[in-house]
């Protein structure tokens, strides 16, 4: 169903229906307009609260705008006695960036493997890999833990980066293993005819081809990792490793009438997945559509 | 020569699917198999597991306090905002899938609140629900309706977190979309041909296709509510009143609070049977109502 024009699909240029009577569009203007205020009022008011002084947030009934623009909010719970913001960050950054390299690389030597080469228990291993997706986490989770426990690796950040070098998740090898198998064979035969090696012909001929499928990936593994709150609880012990999602929970059990600081803390923790969105939006629709639902 | 290529192939096959067939086997059929077998055993992490046969589900079912209000909270999550999502997101798709001006916003609009991160969602919606200050309530008065005490209150803290849970049909949306997107014109050029009204083109073109993509939201959405955790760990931890004791919420108590690995284990073996006879269940009943497009004859 992937075709090379859905390449550049994004969310403003997909195939449209046109409704015929203008009274009905008006409806579906006027049901899409207050939807959409509706879906971002909340988004609007992360932003307005955080730039609010704690006294504003208060009143009855309660401001849109802020009486005063309070920036300083920022600094202050950036900050904040106790928390360590500068420390959370770049450890977020640190283990979004190796996930996604680890992701990049594991999952698209797997899918190649699985897209192009044929041999024995292929679809076995495929299977597996799938039926990991329906997993409950928590079967898994309890043993991991012992393990890490064993090894000392509990309170590090390897139980959330190693793994990422070891299949780079089920999603990311099926959707780039759909995008695999759209690529002309004729392109790899020639190759091999020249002599080229499997590795060659994945590092050189499917790699360059599939930039835009390995953005997308990348940008979904990017979101997930940044997110993330379960694995960082559980396995980060120590304040100093904390990510930017546990530092704010920790925040928030500490000082939760800090209303303001921690919207803003939020707010900047949104900001790179926003930024995000707007940049890769073609890619991660494109990546909706790949994935692919009949295959 | 095809049989030594053959061999090469099942050597190089195996090359590149090595990391994932060694992560696999070290992160999930390895643990898999362990975590079966702690199950069965008294596990207080610092001391090696003791052997207690099936105590462990025994008392889980019979001894443990909030055991089946787990189950019940999770179960009431995932039958009331699965299909809620599931209906929500797909209205939304239809309604975006027409050809009219600023659909590009529209989309971008509803689609944004799936990509805020679920700490700050969570932290977010904290204090627009809050009883007091936040602004439902507000809006609440504003209208001269009565007020709730969202997640403060027991009769109404499940329910505020189903509508949080709403804020996300983005997600499935645009799932749907895509799924429209990928109907043949052609369907419906014919059966307007045949003088079919816009209901008839719904009720047997665009629903029974959509129903492979609908099955696949329907299967994703349930594994996803029977681990619902982060939302309601930062904001009720199970509370008030065990009213939103989410099932994931239960094992990590078990296994991180009061480190008894053997029944914290029982408890996730337990959640896995049940994905797996509902996941079962949905795939059976889905010979009912999936139209897959190679029954065409």
């Amino acid at each position: 169903m992937v075709e090379g024009r859905e390449i550049h699909l994004g969310l403003g240029d997909i195939r449209f229906n046109r409704p015929k009577q203008s009274l009905f569009i008006l409806l579906i203007y006027l049901v899409l307009f207050v939807g959409a205020l509706v879906f971002l009022l909340p988004l609007f008011w992360l932003i307005t609260t955080s730039l609010k002084t704690n006294a504003e947030v208060y009143v009855f009934p309660p401001t849109f705008i802020p009486e005063t623009f309070r920036w300083q909010n920022f600094p202050d719970g950036w900050f904040y006695q106790g928390m360590n913001f500068s420390r959370w960050l770049l450890n977020t950054v640190f283990i979004t960036v190796t996930v996604t390299v680890g992701a990049i690389i594991s999952s698209s030597l797997c899918a190649y493997g699985f897209a192009r080469i044929k041999f024995p228990g292929r679809d076995l291993w495929f299977l597996l890999v799938l039926a990991s997706i329906m997993l409950p986490g928590a079967v898994t989770l309890i043993p991991l833990y012992i393990m890490y426990a064993r090894i000392g690796w509990l309170g590090t950040f390897y139980p959330l980066t190693v793994p990422a070098f070891f299949g780079g998740g089920a999603f990311n090898i099926f959707l780039l293993r759909q995008f695999f198998t759209t690529i002309p064979v004729e392109l790899e035969e020639a190759a091999i005819l020249d002599g080229a090696g499997r590795f060659r012909i994945w590092w050189q001929i499917i790699l360059p081809l599939t930039k835009p499928a390995l953005a997308t990936i990348a940008v979904f593994t990017f979101q997930g990792v940044w997110n993330d709150f379960y694995g960082p609880l559980i396995f980060l012990t120590n304040p100093d490793t904390y990510t930017l999602a546990l530092g704010i929970s920790f925040f928030r059990g500490l000082y939760n009438t800090e209303i303001p600081l921690m919207m803003a803390m939020s707010f900047l923790m949104v900001v790179p997945t926003l930024i995000a969105f707007f940049f890769a939006q073609r890619l991660m629709i494109r990546g909706v559509v790949l994935s692919g639902i009949k295959a | 020569m095809v049989s030594t290529k053959r061999g090469r192939d099942t050597i190089h096959g195996y090359l590149f699917i090595l990391p994932v067939v060694l992560g696999l086997l070290i992160f999930t059929i390895g643990p898999v198999i362990a975590s079966f077998y702690i199950s069965f055993t008294k596990y207080p992490i610092l001391r090696s597991p003791e052997w207690i046969g099936v105590r462990n589900y025994v008392n889980m079912v019979s001894r443990e306090p909030y055991f089946w209000q787990a189950v019940k909270v999770t179960v009431i999550y995932a039958l009331t905002a699965v299909p809620l999502g599931i209906v929500g997101g797909f209205f939304l798709a239809l309604l975006l899938n027409q050809r009219i001006k600023g659909m590009p916003f529209f989309r971008a609009s509803f689609y944004m609140p799936t990509i805020v991160p679920a700490v700050a969602s969570a932290v977010l919606w904290g204090w627009l629900l809050n009883p007091d200050y936040g602004l439902f309530n507000a809006g609440l008065k504003a209208m001269g309706l009565p007020t709730s005490r969202f997640l403060g209150d027991p009769s109404s803290a499940l329910g505020s977190l189903v509508l949080m849970s709403l804020w996300g049909v983005g997600g499935g949306m645009i799932i749907y979309l895509a799924g429209l997107q990928g109907i043949p014109e052609t369907f419906y050029e014919a059966a307007k041909i045949d003088g079919a009204s816009s209901r008839q083109l719904f009720r047997f073109i665009t629903l029974p296709l959509m129903t492979p993509t609908l099955f696949f939201g329907l299967v994703m959405g349930l594994i996803g509510a029977f681990q619902y955790f982060t939302e309601a760990f930062i904001l009720t931890s199970g509370g008030p009143l065990f009213a939103t004791y989410f099932y994931s919420l239960m094992v990590y108590e078990r296994a991180f609070r009061f480190t008894q690995m053997g029944m914290a284990a029982a408890m996730a073996w337990f959640l896995l049977v049940i994905v797996l006879v509902l996941t079962l269940l949905v795939f059976r009943s889905s010979a009912l109502w999936v139209f897959y497009e190679t029954e065409v004859k």
